[in-house]
C-alpha cells in the first residue's frame, strides 16, 4: 500500500496568501451567481503565485484524466472510487479542467493527499510538469471543436513528449484506441485497459506510419509498421469487467451506456495503483448517479426530462446508444458558441438514421444545421424555440435531451441547476 | 425543353466516388456526398457511392470525385498514394468532375506545405500552388461566385493555413466578401471541370447552387427541377448564415 503519506510540505507564505485571496474571490463570485467560482479563484491566485499549482501540487498523489470525451465523469467515479481509502480527496468536480480550475480544486482541499483532477486535452504536458501526477488516464481522442482544438495527431504528438520526459508517471490507457495507444506508449509503465471503441471515424490510420490499419473486432494491427493493441490488463466486456486474474463480474452503474462502462473499467485500473480492489471500488461507483448535471432527471409540467450532454461526433454516438427507445420523444440542441466551436460542421460525421419513426424535436441556437443535416438522413423533425416549447410539443410522460456544451446550460439553466 | 422530361431512372447510375475518407475525413466532409446523392436522387436519377480507402484502388469511371479536409501528415500520405495509384488523374483525364475542400483543394495543385511547411508535389490537377500562411483563417467564410459559372454566394466556413497562389490554367471560383480564402481576396479555384475550395467540410450544404454545378457538369446538361419544398430548409440555414456574417465593406 502506497496510500500512506509523508506529511504535506507547508506552503510558502506567498503561495497561501495566493490561496488565500483566490479563495474569497471564488467565494464572491459563487455568491455573485457567476457559477462555481473555480475558474476566477484559481486566475488570481496564480497571478499572485504563478508557481502556485505546483506547490499545491507537491507531496500529493495525484491523478491527471483527460481525453476527448468522458473526462467529467471519469474523474467523478475515480473520486468514488478512490474514497474506498478512507483519505481525503481534491477534485475538480465542476469540470474546471485547465490550469486556473486544477489550482482551484487543490487550494481548497489543501490537506487532501490525493488529488483527482480532470484536465483539458491541450494542457496535458504542462500539467503533468507542473503536478507530477502519480497516475494519468488516458480515455480517448477523436476530432472535437476544430475551429480551436489543436488536431489530434499532433495533440498524440505533445502527449509522448510529456509521457518520455515524466518516466515516475503510471498512464492507465484505452488499449482499443489505436491514437491513445501510439500516445500512451511512450510512458515508463502502462495499465492497458479493453475499454472499447465506439467511434472509428480517427483512427482507421497507423498514427505510428499513417498506413491503413488492419481492424477485427476491438482489435487492430498495422501491416506496414508493427503497431499493433497492447496485450489488456482490464477489459470491458459485455457490461462486466474482467479483472486481471480474468474474473467477471457485473458493473450495475447507475450512470447508463456503454461509454461509462469503459469509463468505468478505466476507473478500476486505476483504482487498483491505490491499492482499492475492483468490489470495494464498484461499491462506491454505483452510488455515483449524475455528474455536473449530466443524466439527471428532472420534472417539467408532468414530463419527465433527463439531460444528457455531448459535444462531439464521437460523444454523439455514444449518447443516441444510451437514450431510451422509442417511443419516448428526443430533444436534440445545438448551439455553436466559442464553448461549443463556432463550427458545426461535426453534425454531418454523425450518423442519425436511428432515429428515423421516432418523434424527434430540433432546438438550439443553431437548430437551422441539425434540420438539413436530419433531412438529409431522413429523419422527421419538429423545430422548438425552448425546452417548454420542446415539452409541450412532445406531450409525453418522458422526454430525452442531448444537447451540446452551451445548450445543456441553457436548458439546465431553465431547469434550475438540478444536480 | 424535352431534356428534362427523360426518366432519369432508366440512365444509368451517378457515380459519386468519396476519396480516401479514412485519411481526408475530418470536418463533416460526408455531408458534401449525402448532398449531392440526396439532390440527384429527388430529381429521379439513381446514385451509386462508392467509399475508396487509402488502401484499396481508386476507380476511373466515376462521374463526381469528392476530396475532403485532414491534418498535415494525412494530406501527404494521401498525395503520394493518389498520386502512386493514378485512378484520380487517369478520371480526370477522362472528363469526371473533381469536387475538392481544403487539404484535398491543396493537393490538386502543383505543389503545397508539408507539416514542417516545406514544398511537397501535389497531384498537379489544378494549376494552383499552396504554402503555409502566417497565421491560421477560422470562421465563416462568404464570397461572391466568379459570374460565368451563374452560382449564388458562398456561405461557409473555413479553417486552415494555407495561402494559394493561382496559375493561368485556374480561374478564382469567388472573391472574398468576408474571411480568408485563397489570402489574395480570392477563394478558391476550378479549371474545367475540377473545382476546388477552403469552404472545409460540408460546403454544399449551405451552397445548394454550386451542388447543383457539380451535377450538371456531370450530366452533361441542364438539370431537372426539384421537387418544390425539397431545399426549403437548406435555404433557410443559407439565409441565416448569410444574416450573421458582417460584410466588412
Amino acid at each position: 500500500m502506497d496510500t500512506s503519506l509523508p506529511a504535506r510540505p507547508r506552503l510558502p507564505i506567498r503561495a497561501r496568501f495566493a490561496t488565500t485571496v483566490g479563495g474569497a474571490a471564488a467565494t464572491v463570485s459563487r455568491l455573485a451567481g457567476k457559477g462555481d467560482g473555480s475558474v476566477i479563484g484559481g486566475i488570481i491566485g496564480l497571478r499572485l503565485e504563478p508557481d502556485l499549482l505546483s506547490l499545491l501540487a507537491a507531496g500529493r498523489q495525484v491523478v491527471l484524466v483527460t481525453g476527448t470525451n468522458g473526462k467529467t465523469t471519469t474523474t467523478r467515479l475515480i473520486s468514488a472510487a478512490l474514497s474506498a481509502t478512507g483519505q481525503k480527496i481534491a477534485s475538480n468536480v465542476y469540470g474546471a479542467n485547465m490550469e486556473a480550475g486544477l489550482t482551484s480544486a487543490l487550494s481548497r482541499n489543501p490537506d487532501a493527499p490525493l488529488a483527482v483532477l480532470e484536465t483539458d486535452e491541450k494542457y496535458i504536458p504542462a500539467m503533468i510538469k507542473a503536478t507530477q501526477p502519480k497516475v494519468l488516464v488516458l480515455l480517448n481522442l477523436s476530432r472535437d471543436q476544430m475551429d480551436r482544438a489543436a488536431e489530434i495527431w499532433m495533440l498524440a504528438r505533445r502527449w509522448r513528449e510529456a509521457l518520455a520526459a515524466s518516466p515516475g508517471t503510471l498512464v492507465v490507457a484505452n488499449a482499443d484506441d489505436p491514437l491513445v495507444t501510439w500516445a500512451a506508449s511512450a510512458a515508463g509503465s502502462v495499465t492497458w485497459v479493453a475499454a472499447g471503441q465506439r467511434w472509428r471515424e480517427d483512427s482507421w490510420c497507423c498514427p505510428n506510419c499513417g498506413s491503413h490499419l488492419v481492424r477485427d473486432g476491438d482489435d487492430w494491427d498495422c501491416r506496414e509498421c508493427g503497431n499493433r493493441r497492447p496485450p489488456v490488463r482490464w477489459t470491458l466486456s459485455d457490461g462486466q469487467v474482467i479483472d486481471p486474474a480474468g474474473r467477471a463480474q457485473p458493473l450495475d452503474l447507475a450512470l447508463p451506456g456503454r461509454a461509462n462502462a469503459s469509463n468505468a473499467v478505466v476507473t478500476l485500473a486505476v483504482a487498483e495503483a491505490f491499492g482499492v480492489d475492483a468490489s470495494s471500488a464498484l461499491g462506491q461507483m454505483r452510488g455515483v448517479t449524475s455528474v455536473a448535471g449530466r443524466y439527471t432527471q428532472v420534472q417539467r409540467r408532468g414530463t419527465e426530462i433527463r439531460l444528457l450532454l455531448a459535444k462531439n461526433p464521437a460523444g454523439w454516438l455514444e449518447a443516441l446508444d444510451v437514450m431510451v427507445p422509442a417511443p419516448v420523444p428526443v430533444l436534440l440542441a445545438v448551439n455553436a458558441q466559442t464553448p461549443d466551436g463556432r463550427d458545426t460542421s461535426w453534425l454531418w460525421d454523425v450518423d442519425y438514421r436511428r432515429l428515423r419513426g421516432r418523434p424527434v424535436l430540433v432546438g438550439g441556437e443553431r437548430r437551422m444545421d441539425l434540420a438539413v443535416r436530419l433531412e438529409a438522413d431522413d429523419v422527421e423533425f419538429h423545430l422548438v424555440d425552448s425546452i417548454d416549447h420542446a415539452v409541450d410539443v412532445a406531450r409525453s410522460p418522458r422526454l430525452e435531451v442531448l444537447a451540446n456544451y452551451t445548450a445543456f446550460q441553457q436548458y439546465r439553466a431553465v431547469l434550475g441547476r438540478a444536480e | 425543353m424535352s431534356d428534362g422530361e427523360h426518366n432519369m431512372s432508366s440512365w444509368r447510375p451517378l457515380r459519386l466516388v468519396w476519396i480516401y475518407p479514412d485519411l481526408l475525413s475530418t470536418y463533416g466532409d460526408r455531408g458534401n456526398l449525402l448532398v449531392l446523392e440526396r439532390r440527384a436522387r429527388l430529381r429521379g436519377m439513381p446514385v451509386e457511392v462508392a467509399q475508396v480507402n487509402s488502401d484499396q484502388r481508386v476507380p476511373v469511371d466515376g462521374d463526381i470525385y469528392l476530396m475532403g479536409g485532414g491534418e498535415d501528415l494525412p494530406q501527404v500520405l494521401a498525395t503520394r498514394r493518389l498520386a502512386s495509384d493514378g485512378g484520380l488523374p487517369e478520371a480526370v483525364r477522362r472528363g469526371a468532375v473533381l469536387f475538392a475542400v481544403c487539404a484535398g483543394y491543396q493537393i490538386l495543385g502543383r505543389e503545397f506545405g508539408g507539416a514542417e511547411g516545406q514544398p511537397l508535389p501535389g497531384l498537379g490537377l489544378l494549376d494552383i500552388s499552396s504554402s503555409r500562411g502566417e497565421r491560421r483563417g477560422v470562421g465563416e467564410i462568404l464570397a461572391d461566385v466568379d459570374p460565368a459559372l451563374g452560382v449564388p454566394q458562398l456561405t461557409g466556413f473555413e479553417n486552415h493555413q494555407g495561402v494559394t497562389h493561382l496559375g493561368p490554367g485556374a480561374r478564382p471560383l469567388a472573391r472574398v466578401l468576408a474571411g480568408v480564402g485563397n489570402g489574395n481576396g480570392t477563394e478558391g479555384a476550378y479549371a474545367g471541370r475540377v473545382l476546388g475550395t477552403y469552404l472545409h467540410g460540408p460546403a454544399l450544404v449551405r451552397n445548394p447552387g454550386l451542388a447543383d454545378l457539380l451535377l450538371t457538369w456531370a450530366l452533361g446538361q441542364q438539370l431537372p427541377t426539384l421537387p418544390s419544398n425539397a431545399e426549403e430548409l437548406a435555404l433557410r440555414l443559407r439565409d441565416e448564415r448569410l444574416a450573421a456574417v458582417p460584410v466588412s465593406q
